[in-house]
């Protein structure tokens, strides 16, 4: 499915400063009943967001009015769990284009990666940082520029690097997705298949 | 130098991409249900259709109610759902074991049950749980719904290799402890993201002594300590159950296929770049008391104080508070509402030869609603033919038909808030067993001792 291009992106952020947040939370299993992509961002966090009787939490920060920005930044192992690429979508529905983390789980790195969400990793003192800065400031912004690799607070000037392979960096920045490239490699992968043991 | 992963996965390489993934050929693609619509929708919109639908099997698992499946189903978004994995299969000329089906079963039940699962192969679908086939020496693992549309377009996938570890767990296990402890274990010393970036290779005499069903159960559970999968080398055992089964080759095939899985070992000065050993006389029966796999501990031993944990004090504490658990509590004792035996984790006959072991003679505590679900119809027969249900219903047990259940909780076999829950599955979450629900990770035997007690009880005092 086709995402919107990811060159530069300078926003505020909007903290969640607890580790081990698992794709349960980010969508609970009884909004996955869907045969359409459409409106996810409107059950993420769910059950940390609304009472049992919809009613908003108020110390979530989703519902607190000082946050609000396109970079979601998440405590260590974000992501862990389910392979739900719901998850990535509720993100990316919501509203958020980027996701920070000090550690993220394998297959939701993969999913916000196919779906234009860019999962970026930084070291855990960074991450502290951040959390750091935008508790005193929650207008802080971030600056995250894809094609220098680079995550940068805006207040402070603190900037690092980090990782992402050549390949899902050039899908990022036009758009691109990994079917487009399996499809023009068709001849290559029947050829293989005729050769396959099983 | 080889080991059995770099083998495997060497051999499905179609091309290595420069700074990149690998495009890796997929020999099996499980479908269900709840990650399949909107992939697709994506060929339909791009108009195209499914490259191998031979190597394509879907079933209906996540959803599906566990009583009365012969009516129709109530809640209309399952209902929506299982409708179109339906079509789509149709559609395709996909073989699809829909509800009512006799083949019908959790996807990671019926794979093995049918010969689809094969040592060397590599099996992917759209969830986390896939990691269960690489008890047979297959590389699987859990694939999201983009990559889902991506195999079903082009046979392949693009994927980065992951690094290598090696899990040994060495001598022999103890009275009561079951392959699900030896898991949990495992996890809770990795925690939860000890194994991200690396595919799991588990060796050593409890592994090789392990039946397929338990090797199932521990490949399973890979995916919580973070892996995207674990293996075990294919052996005797492992031949001798893929034999004769619907869509296990025969013949000359056979013949072919049993010379490249004759080759499916890691060699001897094979290096991994991790790996550890423990020894299988340590581990107890295990439960977890927080709110992720790696929150877990000896069912005797005290749930630990933030204080002696590494980092993540507040996040420990929220998880305590959710449980409504204190530090130093012991978990022996501790009341519980509902008992789940079933899932893709301990779903399987053994499971409920271990619970049945426990429970015969015995009367359901009152206080408990049990839920024993069979991860297949296949599974349902052999508890009806080896008389287990017999003895369940004369100790008060009801068995349902075949699903995901209370595992998810998508449809209605949900564990009410603040409820506590003893579960076979395989994830304590917040609100997995239903919103609210407070699930207590376990093996059969541990689930069947609090059955009959109504509360935590180490399981060796009823062996």
């Amino acid at each position: 499915m086709a995402y919107d291009k990811f060159n530069i992106l300078k926003s505020s952020v909007v903290p969640l400063p607890i580790e081990n947040v698992d794709t349960d939370q980010i969508i609970p299993a009884r909004f996955l009943k869907a045969t359409e992509r459409k409106d996810f961002g409107d059950n993420l966090f769910r059950d940390w967001r609304y009472n049992a009787d919809n009613s908003p939490k108020k110390d979530f920060v989703l519902n607190q009015d000082k946050y609000s920005g396109k970079i979601l930044v998440g405590g260590k192992n974000f992501g862990s769990g389910s392979s739900r690429e719901h998850a990535a979508w509720a993100v990316y529905d919501y509203g958020f284009r980027c996701v920070v983390s000090s550690f993220f789980a394998d297959i939701f790195r993969n999913n916000c990666l196919n779906v234009g969400v860019l999962p970026v990793q930084v070291s855990p003192e960074f991450l502290e940082k951040i959390f750091a800065e935008t508790e005193k400031d929650a207008d802080s912004q971030v600056e995250v520029n894809l094609q220098e690799q680079t995550i940068t607070i805006v207040n402070t000037g603190d900037k690092e690097s980090f990782d992402i392979n050549a390949y899902k960096k050039e899908n990022m920045l036009n758009g691109f997705d990994d079917i487009d490239y399996l499809l023009n490699m068709k001849e290559e992968i029947t050829a293989f298949a005729e050769n396959t043991p099983l | 130098m080889k080991t059995l992963f770099d083998k495997v996965w060497d051999s499905h390489v179609v091309r290595k991409i420069e700074n990149g993934p690998d495009v890796l050929f997929i020999d099996r693609h499980m479908v269900h249900e709840v990650t399949s619509p909107v992939a697709f929708l994506g060929l339909k919109s791009r108009n195209i259709g499914v490259k191998h639908p031979e190597k394509t099997f879907a079933t209906a698992d996540h959803n599906t109610p566990t009583i009365n499946q012969h009516l129709p189903v109530k809640d209309p978004l399952s209902a929506n759902q299982l409708k179109a994995l339906e079509e789509n299969s149709k559609a395709h000329g996909i073989s699809y074991w829909g509800l009512g089906h006799e083949k019908n079963g959790i996807v990671h039940v019926v794979g093995p049950e049918y010969g689809i699962t094969q040592p060397g192969a590599t099996i992917v679908c759209g969830d986390s749980h896939t990691s269960t086939h690489g008890a047979f020496g297959a590389i699987a693992f859990g694939i999201g719904t983009s990559e889902v549309e991506m195999v079903l377009a082009t046979q392949c996938i693009m994927q980065p290799k992951p690094k290598s570890m090696r899990i040994n767990v060495v001598g022999n296990l103890n009275k009561g402890v079951t392959p699900k402890d030896v898991a949990l274990y495992i996890i809770s010393q990795l925690t939860t993201s000890g194994a991200t970036g690396y595919f799991v290779e588990y060796a050593g005499d409890v592994f090789k002594n392990m039946t397929m069903e338990g090797r199932m159960t521990v490949c399973n559970l890979s995916i919580e300590m973070g892996a995207r999968g674990g293996m075990i080398a294919p052996d005797e055992k492992t031949l001798e159950y893929v034999k004769g089964r619907e869509f296990t080759p025969t013949g000359a095939a056979w013949d072919k296929a049993k010379a490249y899985w004759d080759t499916l070992y890691t060699e001897e000065d094979a290096t991994f770049d991790k790996e550890l050993t423990f020894k299988g006389a340590d581990i107890e029966p295990m439960i977890t008391y927080g709110t992720n796999p790696g929150m877990g501990m000896g069912i005797g031993k005290d749930i630990p104080t933030a204080e002696s944990l590494e980092g993540g004090v507040s996040t420990y504490k929220k998880s305590l508070q959710y449980m409504a658990f204190n530090e130093g509590d012991s978990m022996i004792g501790k009341p519980i509402d509902f008992v789940f035996l079933g899932s893709c984790t301990n779903g399987r006959i053994e499971d409920f030869r271990a619970f049945t072991e426990i429970v015969k003679g015995k009367q359901k505590a009152p206080n408990v609603t049990a839920w024993l679900v069979p991860g297949s119809h296949k599974v349902e027969a052999a508890i009806k033919e080896e008389g287990l249900l017999d003895i369940l219903t004369a100790a008060g047990f009801e068995l349902r038909e075949p699903g995901c259940s209370a595992c998810l909780a998508m449809n209605d076999d949900k564990v009410p808030a603040g409820k506590y829950a003893v579960s076979t599955s395989n994830r304590n979450f917040e609100g997995r067993q239903g919103p609210g629900s407070r699930t207590l990770l376990a093996s059969p035997l541990v689930a069947a001792a609090a059955a009959v007690t109504g509360k935590v009880t180490d399981p060796r005092e009823l062996l």
